[in-house]
């Protein structure tokens, strides 16, 4: 899945945090830094997973930990996604806090298990007794043409489960920073990695391992006309949308949502009764998704400030086809603001 | 005694006569050890009969018996070290017992009250009973890598039933146990029933303890029904673990003389002649009959503690009945370490909810 330009380790991961430095880094360079970052800042963080350790991970999020913290850190795990994700729990409980990876989140449903039964409930069920730290990465989501099971985008699977966080991050700076938070995090957190992002953009960030809130949605751009929903990959097209928009002479708002749940609805609810019109996007499926539960949430909370009807655009109830036309269920930029302008028109 | 994973072989160390056969073994001249032991599994007898009764009088949840194999959760008690972590299924309530969980904590988990989780002393790090089938395995795997990557001293001892033993998440522990080394014990509960499918058609493997082979780890069967060979082997597999030696798997030859759970009828689906031969290799009378041989035990001591168990067990259940529910509050307020404002809104909601029930069921 592509190959990684050579990096300058040293340079990109000095010991101390470094707030000085400015590093122009794509996603997975982010990601790789804030796992540099949380490992040498807190000894018990331990990462694991399929190849991660002497080959870096297949898309390289993982690479040079090995070599830097020991393969009693970082740890290539057999080929067995159930394990991973239950060996997590149990390290978990003794007081490590495990990053492991899924290779691709089209092989996440033999971890699922041990997240909804286990992970999620730990705590919980033990009356605080015992706790589940771990953090399940996982490359999610379409349009970089990739082999069957490598595209979809199945998050609305673990937002609905109580006691998990799902955190998106949508661009290198913010991968940086929920990944940090994520792993600070004292409860399992399923980071799902858009990966059409991990090299789409470069962007400066200073290695200083603060993290970024979690539980907390980003207003990208603020605007009175209409607020634009959206998480992970899909952000870019809502931000592209958003400016053709503007253009045409909307005042367009734009939330980046980040944490599936626990959602802040308050920053939604409060931008809808702002502008009074909103159009989520989403790339997976259309039917139970994170999308749907938003606009519940808008018409219980902002019914009487809406306009219009809150709408969608989504991918369609089939599975991810095959890449020939992953193109025609992707989401476009002419999709959403084609659907906006119903919204900004209606009534 | 040796151990080796060839030929699979039951280890007996006390007949279901009360016969003494490996004359040499460590335990066998340990006679409080002995008595401790024989006095837990009375004990667990008494605890789980009565846990039976309070169910089918509608005081207590759906239970999981652990009638007739007292001595595999009770040699795991007695050879299972204080710093140890056990992650356990849910027919262990002898080795929790053992580790500290009292028997009204117990009584609370099975009556629908997770605080009866909230262990402490030696079972502080143990986990909860496990209810997805051989999902505990892999935990315990993790929780014998985490001790493995700090360098402690230390082993994970998990158990699960034989019809565990056909799923993934235990192939794929022991196949890590045995990649990564790791101090790791698991102990199967081969009770010869998985709720209504026979051993004989949950495997074609002819053991379950071969199934280590594939692994590259040790396996070995013992007599699961005779605590001195149970306390043994766990004994053996601990130390090794503790010396870093790696990962055994002890399939405990035992029977499911209850049904699978107070909800099964196991007439439906199996012969009582079966039954009645296994109540004849059950774990308690033979060491009764052993500690009578030796003069270790009498008639008037059988008496004290079969009346002192009964007195133990009343009053766990007297605490158990007279526990208040906890309050709603806990079961949003543990779901995280911070609980997020929509579960703070929710708890408002439920609490009005309960409210209103109260103002209801006053009514009627």
């Amino acid at each position: 899945m592509g190959m990684q330009e050579p990096m300058d380790q040293s340079q990109l991961h000095p010991m101390e945090p470094d707030t000085k430095t400015l590093h122009v880094v794509t996603m997975v360079e982010a990601i790789n830094m804030a796992l540099h970052r949380a490992m040498s800042a807190d000894p018990s963080v331990v990462v694991l997973g399929e190849d991660v350790a002497t080959n870096g991970g297949v898309f390289r999020a993982t690479v040079d930990l090995k070599q830097r913290f020991g393969c009693k850190r970082v740890m290539d795990t057999p080929l067995a996604e159930t394990l991973i994700a239950g060996i997590s729990v149990g390290m978990a409980a003794q007081n490590l806090r495990p990053v492991a990876e899924i290779q691709f989140m089209g092989f996440i449903y033999a971890a699922v298990e041990h997240m909804v039964s286990h992970a999620a409930r730990l705590r919980n069920r033990t009356r605080g007794r015992l706790h589940c730290p771990m953090v399940l990465r996982a490359p999610y989501g379409g349009g970089i043409h990739a082999p069957e099971h490598h595209s979809e985008s199945t998050e609305a699977l673990f937002a609905h489960i109580p006691g998990l966080r799902v955190v998106v991050p949508s661009s290198p700076t913010r991968a940086y920073g929920l990944l940090i938070s994520a792993i600070e995090d004292p409860d399992p957190v399923v980071f799902l990695e858009p990966k059409r992002v991990y090299r789409m953009v470069k962007q400066e960030i200073f290695d200083d391992g603060v993290g970024l809130p979690l539980d907390t949605c980003y207003t990208l751009k603020q605007g009175n006309d209409i607020t634009l929903i959206s998480w992970g990959a899909m952000v870019h097209e809502t931000l592209q949308a958003a400016q053709q928009l503007e253009q045409k002479g909307y005042s367009v708002e734009v939330i980046d949502v980040a944490t599936l749940s626990p959602m802040d609805t308050d920053t939604l609810v409060a931008s809808v009764e702002k502008t009074g019109r909103a159009l989520v996007i989403q790339e997976a499926a259309r039917h139970g998704g994170i999308a749907s539960e938003i606009c519940a949430t808008l018409q219980e909370q902002a019914f009487r400030h809406l306009k219009a009807p809150v709408a969608r655009v989504t991918g369609f109830d089939i599975p991810m086809p095959y890449f020939k036309n992953e193109h025609i269920y992707m989401p476009t930029v002419d999709d959403i603001v084609a659907k906006a302008i119903t919204v900004l028109e209606a009534i | 005694m040796q151990y080796t994973n060839t030929p699979y072989k039951a280890k007996c160390v006390i007949d279901a006569d009360g016969t003494p056969l490996l004359s040499d073994i460590g335990i066998l001249k340990q006679k409080t050890l002995l008595k401790k032991l024989y006095q837990h599994m009375v004990l667990i007898r008494q605890f789980d009969q009565r846990v039976v009764a309070l169910q089918r009088t509608g005081q207590m949840g759906t239970y999981a018996s652990c009638l007739g194999q007292e001595a595999i959760g009770t040699g795991i008690g007695a050879a299972l070290s204080s710093q140890d972590v056990l992650v356990p299924y849910y027919r262990d309530q002898a080795t929790q017992l053992w580790r500290g969980v009292t028997l009204s904590q117990q009584l609370s988990y099975w009556g629908g009250n997770e605080w009866g989780n909230h262990f402490s002393g030696d079972a502080t790090q143990d986990f909860p009973n496990c209810v997805p089938i051989a999902t505990q395995v892999t935990h315990a795997a993790g929780v014998a890598s985490a001790m493995k990557i700090k360098a402690e001293k230390r082993c994970a001892l998990t158990t699960c039933g034989e019809g565990a033993t056909s799923r993934g998440d235990f192939y794929e522990s022991l196949n890590l146990a045995g990649s990564w080394q790791l101090p790791l014990v698991v102990v199967v509960n081969n009770n010869q029933w998985a709720i209504s499918v026979p051993r004989s058609i949950q495997t074609g493997a002819e053991t379950i303890a071969q199934k280590a082979v594939a692994a590259g780890i040790e396996g070995f069967q013992v007599d699961g029904n005779d605590v001195c060979s149970v306390y043994d082997a766990v004994q053996y597999a601990v130390e090794k673990a503790h010396q870093g030696k790696g990962a055994t798997l002890i399939e405990a030859i035992s029977y499911r003389l209850c049904d699978h759970t107070t909800a099964d009828d196991a007439t439906r689906y199996r012969q009582i002649e079966e039954v009645n031969a296994a109540w004849k290799r059950e774990p308690i009378k033979r060491l009764q009959t052993y500690l009578h041989s030796i003069g270790a035990w009498d008639h008037d001591q059988e008496q004290r503690l079969q009346d002192t168990c009964k007195q133990q067990v009343e009053a766990a259940v007297a605490e158990y009945l007279s526990q208040p529910n906890q309050p709603i509050d806990d079961v949003f307020n543990y779901v995280f370490e911070d609980t997020p404002a929509h579960l703070h809104k929710q708890l408002d909601q439920a609490k009005q909810k309960q409210t209103h029930m109260a103002v209801t069921e006053g009514g009627h």
